[in-house]
């Protein structure tokens, strides 16, 4: 007997016990939904995560030398908290010292920020972060200027005070009027607008377009930091190679410059768009280490779900087995036909658990700020476990099915 | 050998717990092709395990069975589902026909296990369903059918493998006379077509269709009689 068939034959089985077919597939098909909703769910975040996180806040192929970590996202101890806080902070002589002596071709930036109050005519924006950095910055973060320009190196010589605002900075403080040649006070200093940056979008839900970017020391570089202190020093390169060899450099560079012994640990921190991702990393990790155990516990409870139906179906089929015997099936006709139920019954819940599995990644996606990805991969994995399970499910009753005497069969009820 | 079915010393011992039970103790018995035969008998007169064995449901602990020129009381299950297939049609009491089933599904069933392509067995299915009177009755479930129709429902899907034997077993018990006269005519026909039919009965005028009556008694045959003269 063909596959096709058999396949056949048992799709209209399962058609004809609709709702015992579904109750018997259930486990399968909340196997098959939970693995494809949670690998969709972890990679979108895992993407998200490294698309919009870790490359918004920090930036490929760049690393930032730091007093200490900026993105910390594990536990932290009080101790080494202040530790980190008793370390020396980032001059201005050490960054232009790195800068001097890295060797690796590399873009740099000064910076410094905070969150400070912008006015204008009466109206206040609060909660704006205010950077100050060099002209190199806008192009290290890929920021594009929608209006007007980029400050220049000359301004930035000059600590000239202009300003380059964020796109929702400029929605809300200069509603429906040009900010080009606005002047705003930040800390009681005027500042003239001289460019908007595109808009960045959100991160978290949180807008990533409220910040004015000016001269790292430009007038009010004191309401963010103190004289001659950096917060870092941005280091961007061409490609992770590049990242690696002048992230190594520096290292040496500092360490030398601050005289560090070799068992002393550095007084300085990288960061990293990966080292801001450890955390999420672990608990990805974690996710992909408990999924196939909880798929496994509910295939294996499906599985078992389904063996039982499968055996109540050879027993109330009894004569309609010993019928086909009759009539010339032979035991592995009988048996190809009960595993082949099984595994089409199994395969109808994992194509319901993929749907619903899609529709959950799908509703996820809509409600949360999460976008979720759908691996391809996990489709495929979710419908061979669903077939797997069946036919695993399927062996023990068919084989009884297809040892049956068929003049004992004949005679059943 | 002429002979379509070629029976010698067969016998049949059943173990049912300490006891031996000796259903059928040495039957020798030969049917030619185109015999119309009837096999009656009491109960525990082994005329059912007669019928298992000429079916090729089971095999006999003693003896030989010839049938069409293959020795079949030694082969194995598999072997044996390969003889029902190719050589016999059975016709039940009680039908059995899948109830989930339609009609004509139910007469291809045979042509399935012979691994017949699908367009072929709709068709081969159709032309038994014509030729037992039902070419307007295909699509029905048997549920949907009268008794005399579910009959001949299976007595079309005993006949669509065009087998050697139609093998029928007390094949009227559950009809009415009427009915029972009905499918008898049916049957008449088919042995008049050159069809082979054996009949395992215990009611008299059902047998008196026949043209051979054999007759066992505690697994031995009492008496084998031709009966001239009978409607075919």
């Amino acid at each position: 007997m063909r596959l096709i068939e058999a396949v056949g034959m048992a799709l209209r089985t399962i058609r004809a016990q609709k709702l015992k077919s579904f109750f018997s597939l259930i486990g399968v098909l909340i196997g098959v939904t939970f693995l494809i909703a949670v690998v969709s769910i972890v990679q979108g975040m895992n993407r998200y995560m490294v698309d919009r996180f870790a490359n918004t806040l920090i930036g490929a192929n760049t690393f930032e030398l730091r007093q200490r970590p900026s993105i910390v996202t594990g536990e932290v101890t009080d101790e080494t908290w202040l530790a980190w806080r008793r370390r020396p902070r980032i001059s201005y002589s050490d960054a232009d010292y790195v800068r001097d002596r890295i060797r690796t071709p590399a873009t740099y930036a000064k910076f410094c920020s905070d969150r400070v109050s912008v006015h204008y005519e009466g109206k206040v924006a609060k909660d704006i972060e205010l950077v100050g950095t060099e002209a190199s910055y806008f192009g290290i973060r890929n920021y594009q200027i929608e209006a007007g320009r980029a400050f220049t190196p000359q301004e930035v010589q000059n600590a000239q005070p202009v300003l380059v605002i964020g796109h929702e900075l400029a929605e809300k403080l200069l509603p429906s009027i040009d900010p080009l040649g606005k002047v705003v006070q930040i800390g009681g200093l005027p500042y003239r607008i001289i460019g908007v940056v595109e808009k960045q979008g959100t991160l978290f839900g949180l807008s990533l377009d409220k910040f004015a970017i000016m001269p790292f020391n430009a007038p009010g570089r004191r309401l963010i930091c103190p004289i001659n202190i950096l917060d870092a020093l941005i280091v961007r390169t061409d490609d992770p190679t590049h990242m690696t060899l002048a992230m190594g450099e520096a290292e040496a560079i500092m360490r030398s410059r601050r005289a560090l012994k070799p068992w002393q640990e550095n007084n300085f921190a990288f960061q990293t768009a990966e080292g801001a991702l450890g955390t999420w990393q672990k608990i990805s990790r974690i996710l992909f280490l408990a999924l196939p155990g909880l798929v496994a516990i509910s295939l294996v409870v499906g599985g078992i779900v389904i063996m039982n139906i499968m055996l109540m179906a050879v027993s109330e089929r009894t004569r309609e087995i010993g019928i086909r015997k009759a009539l010339g099936a032979r035991r592995r006709d009988i048996l190809a036909q009960f595993v082949v139920e099984s595994a089409t019954l199994s395969a109808a819940g994992a194509l319901l658990g993929i749907g619903f599995g899609l529709a959950l990644a799908f509703v996820v996606n809509a409600l949360t700020p999460l976008p979720a990805a759908v691996a391809p991969w996990s489709v495929v994995v979710g419908m061979a476990l669903g077939i797997g399970v069946g036919i695993v499910a399927g062996v023990y009753p068919a084989s009884r099915a297809s040892r049956l005497d068929p003049i004992v069969a004949l005679r059943a009820e | 050998m002429s002979e379509l079915i070629r029976i010698r010393d067969l016998a049949r011992e059943y173990q049912m717990g300490e006891e031996h039970i000796l259903a059928l103790r040495g039957v020798t018995l030969d049917i030619r092709r185109n015999e119309y035969v009837a096999i009656m008998g009491p109960s525990g007169s082994g005329k059912s395990t007669m019928m298992n064995m000429l079916g090729c449901l089971d095999t006999p602990t003693g003896g030989e069975y010839w049938l069409n020129g293959q020795e079949v009381s030694r082969l194995t299950d598999d072997e044996l589902a390969r003889v029902r297939n190719r050589e016999i049609g059975f016709v039940f009491q009680t039908f059995n026909l899948l109830p989930r089933a339609s009609a004509l599904h139910n007469v291809e069933l045979p042509l399935v296990y012979a691994g017949v392509r699908a367009r072929e067995r709709r068709e081969r299915a159709a032309a038994a369903l014509a030729r037992v009177g039902l070419e307007n009755r295909m699509d029905h479930r048997p549920n949907e059918l009268s008794g005399g129709q579910r009959q001949r429902v299976a007595i079309a899907r005993a006949l669509v493998n065009s087998p050697s034997i139609l093998l029928a077993d007390e094949p009227t018990g559950n009809l009415d006379s009427v009915t029972s006269e009905e499918i008898m005519r049916v049957f008449g026909a088919l042995h008049a077509a050159g069809q082979t039919v054996i009949m395992v009965t215990h009611e008299p005028d059902i047998a008196a269709h026949a043209e051979r009556v054999v007759v066992l008694r505690d697994g031995r045959v009492e008496s084998d009689r031709l009966q001239r003269g009978v409607a075919a």
